[in-house]
């Protein structure tokens, strides 16, 4: 089953390193993982997307809490929560297609952020499955480069990670 | 990370890491010099309350660190420079962390400037030692240095303990800064629990009375934990069977009749029939590995209940799944559980289980443990089992190395204290032997410090031999000599044709010209009737390393044995089949 994991951790050098080298090790997935600082500068914030039956998820859980530079994990698909992937997308766009290309990114509420005479680059934000309905959407010849972030998530309501 | 406490000085950052270690109260530091660390010595030989051991071989200073916490449950501690002393060292801290031995050790890097530019004698040290570490630092200022050896300490001796790598580049070893050393230590990320949960252990303790077919199995955790006496009272009083793993091997003395002996792949019959056959399991510093359960699914196909109780949540339901599960500090959980015990005896009672020690005494008139006896050949059993005869009544401390000897001295050596066996049970690192019987020695000068191991293992470290000279260490090295890698063989004849690849010692040393060399006492025994004599004349002397190479049967093997992936009432009992 998927699961997204938050993670606080020492804002260190080598605390990257740490749980990216715990997964491979113990031979653990990552589908995403996405880190920055928080507002707190001390603290980075990790968002990681990882696939497992529930003893396998039990096991990381410990595993990264363990981790000395770990400060908190929850499992925040253990609750109701909001999960948000940012996607960039460069399109061919020229003459009949572009009208096309422009009305599928609407559809899905994509902002186009540059243009060329032959090309569109369209900013997506949704979940993952949102942003891989997407591409479905589009003709594959007419893609021309994506970039994606992998997931960051929120849990909604009064659920805070917080030190 | 918050510190406090201390007086302000102003100290080079050589002089800082010096006094680091002697505010810990290190006794002994383990160490190789080079060129990262050439600061650091210069400042080791200012002052005199930390004592340097120079040993031969990096590997073997880590080993020796390792040794020395595990007799005396203080941290140990070593040096080594940048680059090839880290690399060489590496063995050393994974051993230290697979047993989870407290360890610190100081790693010299090239000048902070000098990182990332492929320097000499660079190695990314905290990238190579970050999965056979609890923690690293590398430390990038001067004034970093107290705070992160602090952190070291307190890392390395709490909770599960085990090896922290402080990486200290040489420019701020030469660097001056104010220095204070912080009295305590709290970090945000790093909460230990002790105190096992009041209603699991309560929970526990009645399923453990309602037991028909109870079982105590203890690990390493027992012994790391200081817990030894509080578990020998919980299961005096609650009259059960009880096993030890490898590494929990004088946890509960080995004499007492409440002990099954070992279990595992070498463990006893009964030891493995009451583990498969129990209906109430209490797992206590132990984690269920495949040396100990062999196959997992095997060992849950029979219905019992268990209970596991250790200090890191990561080992419980790693490998099995537990109905009760404790997180705490063994001995706060056991002291918990004694206090339960008395309580609720009182009123029910506990559950008849004269049965159960009928059905194990049935297991133990197997004698699992007899060996074949000769009058031309000896045999390498004969050999540990005269020497515990010999050494029953003294404090010995016993190391060994990694193959059949190992087996066999934790087979025919009876611990009845903890800390008195030192081997490398999880890594199985080949070499151990000789280093740990140095660590042991330099904590205990007046004890009796043996080291059991065989022909390959101590080749592996033999250049250690000079160390014990240059500090008189009057270690007593059994060598159980059978020319094979004996464990190597084992495996070969059992699971590959007996096809013996590569498995043959060819081209050994004479072991008593290069004790003799060395300036140490060799001896070569090679007829069973002069073992007995052998082992007291080297026990009686008293102030020399003796290096006795016992010429044993090349043929045998190590019973009972549990084959790879097979499960725990599957042994091969002896091979008188063969």
């Amino acid at each position: 089953m998927r699961h997204i994991l938050s993670l606080l951790l020492e804002n260190e050098s080598g605390a990257l390193s740490r749980v990216a080298g715990l997964f491979s090790a113990r031979g653990y997935n990552i589908e995403s993982l996405t880190v920055a600082p928080t507002e707190d500068p001390s603290l980075s914030r990790m968002t990681i997307v990882t696939i497992g039956s529930d003893e396998v998820l039990e096991q990381i859980t410990k595993q990264l809490n363990k981790l000395v530079d770990v400060v908190k994990v929850i499992d925040l698909t253990e609750g109701s929560h909001i999960e948000r992937e940012l996607m960039l997308v460069k399109v061919r766009a020229v003459a009949k297609d572009r009208e096309e290309m422009k009305r599928i990114s609407d559809i899905f509420r994509g902002r186009i952020l540059d243009v060329t005479d032959k090309t569109y680059t369209i900013e997506l934000t949704g979940t993952g499955s949102k942003l891989d309905a997407f591409f479905d959407a589009l003709d594959r010849e007419a893609i021309l480069e994506t970039v994606r972030t992998g997931a960051s998530g929120i849990g909604r309501g009064d659920r805070i990670l917080k030190v | 990370m918050e510190m406090t406490g201390g007086q302000v000085a102003e100290l080079s950052g050589a002089e800082i890491v010096s006094r680091c270690l002697a505010e810990e109260q290190v006794e002994f530091l383990f160490g190789y010099p080079g060129g990262a660390v050439l600061p650091i010595y210069d400042e080791l030989f200012k002052q005199d309350k930390v004592k340097h051991i120079l040993v031969r071989h990096e590997q073997a200073g880590v080993h020796a660190a390792d040794a020395y916490a595990r007799a005396t449950g203080k941290v140990g501690v070593a040096l080594v420079t940048s680059g090839p002393g880290v690399t060489n060292a590496i063995s050393g801290i994974a051993t230290a962390h697979l047993d989870s031995v407290p360890m610190v050790v100081l790693t010299g890097q090239v000048p902070t400037k000098a990182i990332g530019e492929d320097a000499f004698q660079e190695v990314d040290t905290v990238g190579i030692t970050r999965p056979c570490v609890k923690h690293n630092i590398l430390v990038k200022r001067a004034q970093d240095i107290a705070p992160a050896i602090k952190k070291a300490f307190h890392i390395a001796a709490t909770g599960r303990p085990g090896p922290v790598v402080v990486d200290i580049p040489k420019d701020i070893t030469l660097e001056t800064t104010n220095y204070f050393y912080p009295k305590s230590v709290a970090l945000r990320s790093y909460n230990l629990v002790t105190r096992g949960h009041s209603g699991q252990i309560r929970k526990a303790v009645e399923l453990l009375l309602s037991a028909k077919r109870p079982m105590i199995y203890s690990g390493g955790g027992i012994i790391m934990g200081n817990a030894s006496e509080l578990l020998t009272q919980f299961v005096h009083a609650l009259g059960y069977p009880c096993t030890n793993t490898l590494m929990g091997l004088g946890a509960f003395p080995a004499t007492d009749p409440l002990f099954l002996g070992m279990l595992g792949m070498h463990g006893t019959y009964e030891a493995n029939m009451a583990m498969q056959d129990c209906d109430v399991l209490l797992a206590i510093g132990a984690r269920f590995d495949d040396r100990v359960i062999g196959n997992p699914e095997h060992f849950m196909s029979v219905n019992r209940k268990i209970i596991h109780v250790d200090v890191d949540p990561s080992s419980i339901s790693k490998r099995v799944k537990v109905d009760i599960p404790i997180v705490g500090d063994v001995s706060e959980v056991l002291k918990s559980m004694l206090e339960h015990v008395a309580e609720l005896s009182k009123g029910s009672g506990k559950s008849d289980v004269d049965a159960w020690w009928k059905q194990i005494s049935v297991w133990r008139e197997k004698d699992c443990s007899k060996f074949g006896v000769s009058d031309t050949v000896i045999k390498p059993q004969s050999v540990v089992k005269t020497f515990y005869e010999l050494t029953k009544n003294e404090d010995v401390f016993v190391t060994s190395d990694v193959g059949q000897h190992q087996m066999w001295a934790a087979q025919y050596y009876k611990f009845d204290r903890p800390r008195r066996w030192i081997n490398s049970g999880g890594l199985g690192t080949m070499g151990v032997g000789l280093p740990y019987a140095m660590g042991c020695q330099f904590a205990y000068p007046d004890a009796l410090v043996a080291c059991i191991t065989g022909e390959a293992s101590i080749q592996m470290c033999i250049q250690e031999l000079s160390t014990a000279k240059q500090y008189n260490l009057p270690i007593k090295v059994i060598t159980l000599n059978n020319r094979y890698l004996g464990m190597v063989r084992q495996w070969q004849e059992f699971f590959h044709g007996n096809r013996h690849s590569e498995s043959y010692m060819d081209a050994l040393p004479d072991f008593v010209k290069l004790a003799e060399s060395y300036g140490h006492v060799g001896m070569r025994i090679e007829n069973p009737s002069d073992v007995e004599g052998a082992l007291k004349e080297a026990i009686a002397l008293k102030d020399r390393l003796v290096f006795m190479d016992f010429i044993t049967d090349q043929a045998e093997n190590v019973y009972p044995m549990i084959p790879g992936g097979k499960g725990l009432s599957e042994m091969i009992l002896d091979g008188s089949s063969d």
